[in-house]
């Protein structure tokens, strides 16, 4: 027996549970009060327009890595999944291939990239961490060969309307990111696959003994992610014209810090879609205050990995409370 | 009674001990002694205070208000070290030992003797000390053995080893019992019995009545974060214990629906499965309650576990409502109507960070989606007539399915299985560490359950349970069904001996 009785049926509305609830957002907003206060350039419609527009890319990889992170795992290999996708779909539309289709054939490539870390995951039983790891290393060694170290540029507009078009005042990659968080977060929140993914990530034993095919789950979970990856490629190919051999690197750490900002627990089965898009912005909120007070952009990184750990330090000190 | 006039002097005294938390006064004004050299049974349903009462005693938890007399001096236990220190030792049911390490680093960890040099540890005393424990307590493992190569019940040796080797005059058991088989219980009690004539006084947490009734030389009972009352054994029946615990008198102990048995829908031929599943057959019957006895590594889990399709099955043939089967996975076991109620709730059947809502109905998201989406209203009320039912206390279906009680718990997981209405439902050590009360609803539920033609198999390491409410008893031994008794004809006796190996293939051909 444990002192489960001990606790209270319905726990009383204390500041623990406030804060485990809305601190990410009052972190936001004193990050956002301070940066207004500090330079006038910070509120203005063009800057926020520009920091959610920064924020889509890393935001698209982020809801991915948000699902795999739900199953307790991770994928080291969305920053090489992006480019090798990205590359390809480049290069065909180039030599002619409608854009739509590169656009598909990328998507299909993060796919099965994804299916592989999740077959490797699954029936290999190698750790995530291992399996992603090692995508990570073959999916840039493919994406130099493929590329030969050179960019491909001068795309044509058909390709470029995803990432520099707008509808109306709304630039076009907000769109397509607005778009996949509603769609993701109806796909988490409403359907049996969304429920399978929290109670896998929650214990993958019970799960299975439950009657639910674990391992083809976790193969679907990462095979979003890496689409995730794919589509985040398109459109950071489509804004800057070039399709770089070097792209995407380092865009794990920018995901899963979003993702671990944002709430969801390392250890699975908790977490939501919305605390990793206020984790996006959060960072993205960051780097662009840090920017506009020209603090040296070396410095942009340790205090990116500041903010995470204190993240970390501050979820857990509320789960100990709340417990 | 076995202790002298001349002992009894209090070791130990709780006064008037008060331990609240939010919205919830856990104990009550609390005042409790023990004896030199007794062995105290400390009872009462799930969330009566017992736990907490010990964990005050043992330092994880602070008392509100109240005194603490260790041999008549006052004593204030502010940390589990303090009460270590104070020769307090508390032996939880989630055994704390390092399982890559020895018996003896196990034993002497964070305290073992140093050479000369002050830096590097002596083995060679390590061990001979561990010897010396392990010898006075009649351990028959190395000191050498590794924690995980060892059994429940060895380990459970093992931490009290370590609290003896720390010098405790009180030593805490939280229902050591409940992952033991009855021989290893057996030998536990023996262990117990040793330590009290070494004057140790023991404070032993268990739901079993039977162990109860036979090892202990007092009982206190708690409900309701009060104690109830302390009599010496000798003066108490198991039904005056169990009134006192839930403030009724139960009118059954073991409730037992009389249905009518139909067809076969299972039959099993020569199962085999691992290391300890090596060649059983066996059938269920619509409407029976079957019992599977043995002592645990018997192969009882094993045998559940292929017919669920968790583990693969290496030989044997299963059939299944006529039909020859072959059963890969839980998920294809469900699609024969098979549902299986997992031996360790924790591990294996429930999702401790997820709502009572999800835990419940995991089951029912392919019945109840369309296009994928879950149809939450449905489940909804499923779920709530469920709640109804089994009578599941829960503030609201949203609640961490981790904060229930272990009654309730379990009363979820169950749940989950009954939405399927499956043909055939297996239960493995169903009630393990579940208050009285909840036993005889989940006793009563399987009744039901079988009166309306499922057929059920229940795996249970407790024999009064295994007679009082199955049709027909298997008892199984290192991998192997050793006997089949009737209903009429099982006596503890007999399933014992079967189960040890003392009577060979008795009852009738299990093959007929």
């Amino acid at each position: 027996m444990t002192t489960s009785v001990a606790q209270p049926s319905s726990a009383p509305f204390t500041l623990s549970i406030f804060l485990k609830r809305f601190g990410l957002l009052l972190v936001y907003a004193l990050l956002a009060l301070g940066l207004t206060l500090l330079s006038d350039r910070f509120l203005t419609g063009s800057n926020q327009i520009n920091i959610v527009r920064q924020a889509t890319i890393s935001g698209i990889v982020a809801i991915g890595m948000t699902l795999v992170i739900l199953t307790a795992g991770i994928d080291l290999s969305v920053g090489s999944i992006l480019a090798l996708s990205a590359v390809v779909a480049a290069d065909l539309v180039k030599q002619g291939v409608p854009a739509l289709l590169g656009f598909l054939i990328a998507i299909a490539i993060g796919a099965v990239m994804g299916m592989i870390n999740g077959v490797m995951i699954t029936r290999g039983k190698i750790p995530p961490f291992i399996a992603t790891l090692g995508m990570l290393t073959v999916g840039r060694g493919l994406t130099l060969m493929y590329t030969q170290g050179k960019p491909f540029t001068g795309l044509p507009e058909s390709f470029r309307f995803i990432g520099i078009s707008s509808i109306g005042p709304v630039p076009m990659p907000i769109v397509v990111a607005g778009l996949l968080f509603i769609v993701m977060t109806l796909l988490l929140s409403r359907t049996r696959f969304g429920e399978y993914v929290y109670l896998i990530g929650d214990n993958p034993v019970a799960a299975r003994l439950a009657g639910i095919n674990v391992n083809r789950m976790i193969v679907y979970v990462y095979m979003i992610s890496g689409m995730c990856a794919a589509l985040a490629g398109i459109i950071l190919v489509a804004r800057l014209d070039s399709a770089q051999p070097v792209i995407g690197v380092g865009y794990e750490f920018n995901a899963i810090a979003a993702v671990v900002v944002g709430g969801t627990s390392f250890s699975g089965g908790e977490g939501t879609l919305l605390g990793t898009l206020f984790g996006t912005l959060l960072i993205e909120t960051l780097g662009n205050g840090l920017n506009l007070l020209n603090v040296s952009p070396l410095w942009e990184q340790v205090v990116k990995g500041t903010v995470i750990a204190l993240a970390l330090l501050f979820y857990n000190a509320i789960n100990r409370s709340t417990k | 009674m076995r202790f002298k006039m001349t002992d009894q002097t209090y070791r130990l005294e709780l006064k008037n001990i008060v331990k609240s938390f939010p919205g919830v006064m856990a104990v009550r004004d609390v005042t409790l002694a023990a004896y030199f050299g007794e062995i105290l049974a400390l009872v009462g349903e799930n969330g009566a205070g017992k736990s907490t009462l010990m964990n005050i005693l043992s330092g994880a938890l602070i008392a509100d208000s109240g005194m603490i007399l260790l041999d008549g001096n006052e004593v204030r236990i502010t940390s589990p070290r303090r009460a270590q220190e104070l020769g307090i030792a508390m032996i939880h049911q989630e055994l704390a030992l390092i399982p890559q390490m020895s018996v003896a680093q196990n034993i002497f960890l964070g305290r073992e003797p140093l050479q000369v040099s002050g830096i590097l540890v002596d083995t060679k005393k390590m061990q001979a000390d561990a010897q010396v424990i392990i010898n006075q307590l009649g351990l028959d493992f190395a000191v050498s053995a590794i924690i995980s190569d060892l059994s429940i019940a060895q380990r459970q040796m093992v931490e009290i080893a370590k609290a003896i080797s720390i010098k405790s005059r009180v030593i805490i058991l939280d229902e050591p019992t409940s992952a033991l088989s009855e021989r290893e219980s057996v030998k536990l009690f023996e262990m117990m019995h040793t330590l009290r004539e070494q004057k140790v006084t023991l404070i032993y947490i268990s739901h079993r009545m039977e162990e109860i009734f036979s090892f202990s030389d007092r009982i206190a009972v708690m409900r309701d974060g009060q104690l109830v009352g302390v009599e010496p054994t000798g003066n108490l029946s198991i039904n005056s214990v169990v009134q006192m615990m839930v403030g009724r008198e139960l009118k059954e102990f073991f409730p037992k629906t009389e249905t009518e048995i139909g067809e076969i829908v299972l039959e099993a031929y020569g199962l085999r499965s691992g290391s300890r599943l090596k060649n059983a057959s066996l059938f269920l019957r619509r409407g029976e309650i079957v019992g599977l006895a043995g002592l645990v590594g018997s192969g009882r889990t094993e045998i559940a576990r292929v017919l669920f399709g968790a583990d693969p099955l290496e030989a044997g043939e299963i059939i299944v409502a006529g039909q020859k089967v072959k059963i890969q996975s839980p998920e294809e076991a469900i699609r024969l109507g098979i549902g299986l109620v997992t031996e360790d709730r924790k591990a294996q059947g429930l999702f401790l960070r997820q709502s009572v809502r999800s835990n419940a109905s995991i089951t029912l998201f392919t019945k109840f989606s369309r296009f994928g989406f879950l149809q939450v209203k449905k489940i909804d009320r499923w779920i709530r007539s469920a709640i109804n039912q089994l009578n599941i206390r829960t503030p609201n279906l949203e609640q961490h399915v981790g904060n229930l009680s272990g009654g309730n718990q379990q009363k979820v997981v169950i749940a989950r299985w009954l939405a399927l209405n499956p043909q055939i439902l297996i239960l493995d050590e169903p009630t393990r560490g579940i208050d009285v009360s909840a036993k005889a609803e989940i006793h009563n539920l399987m009744g039901e359950l079988a009166s309306k033609g499922m057929a059920i198999l229940m795996i249970s390491s407790e024999l009064p349970e295994i007679l009082g409410i199955s049709d027909r008893i298997l008892v199984m031994r290192e991998g192997r069904l050793m006997a089949e008794f009737s209903r009429l004809d099982a006596t503890q006796d007999k399933i014992m001996q079967a189960a040890t190996g003392q009577l060979e293939n008795a009852g009738i051909n299990l093959n007929e």
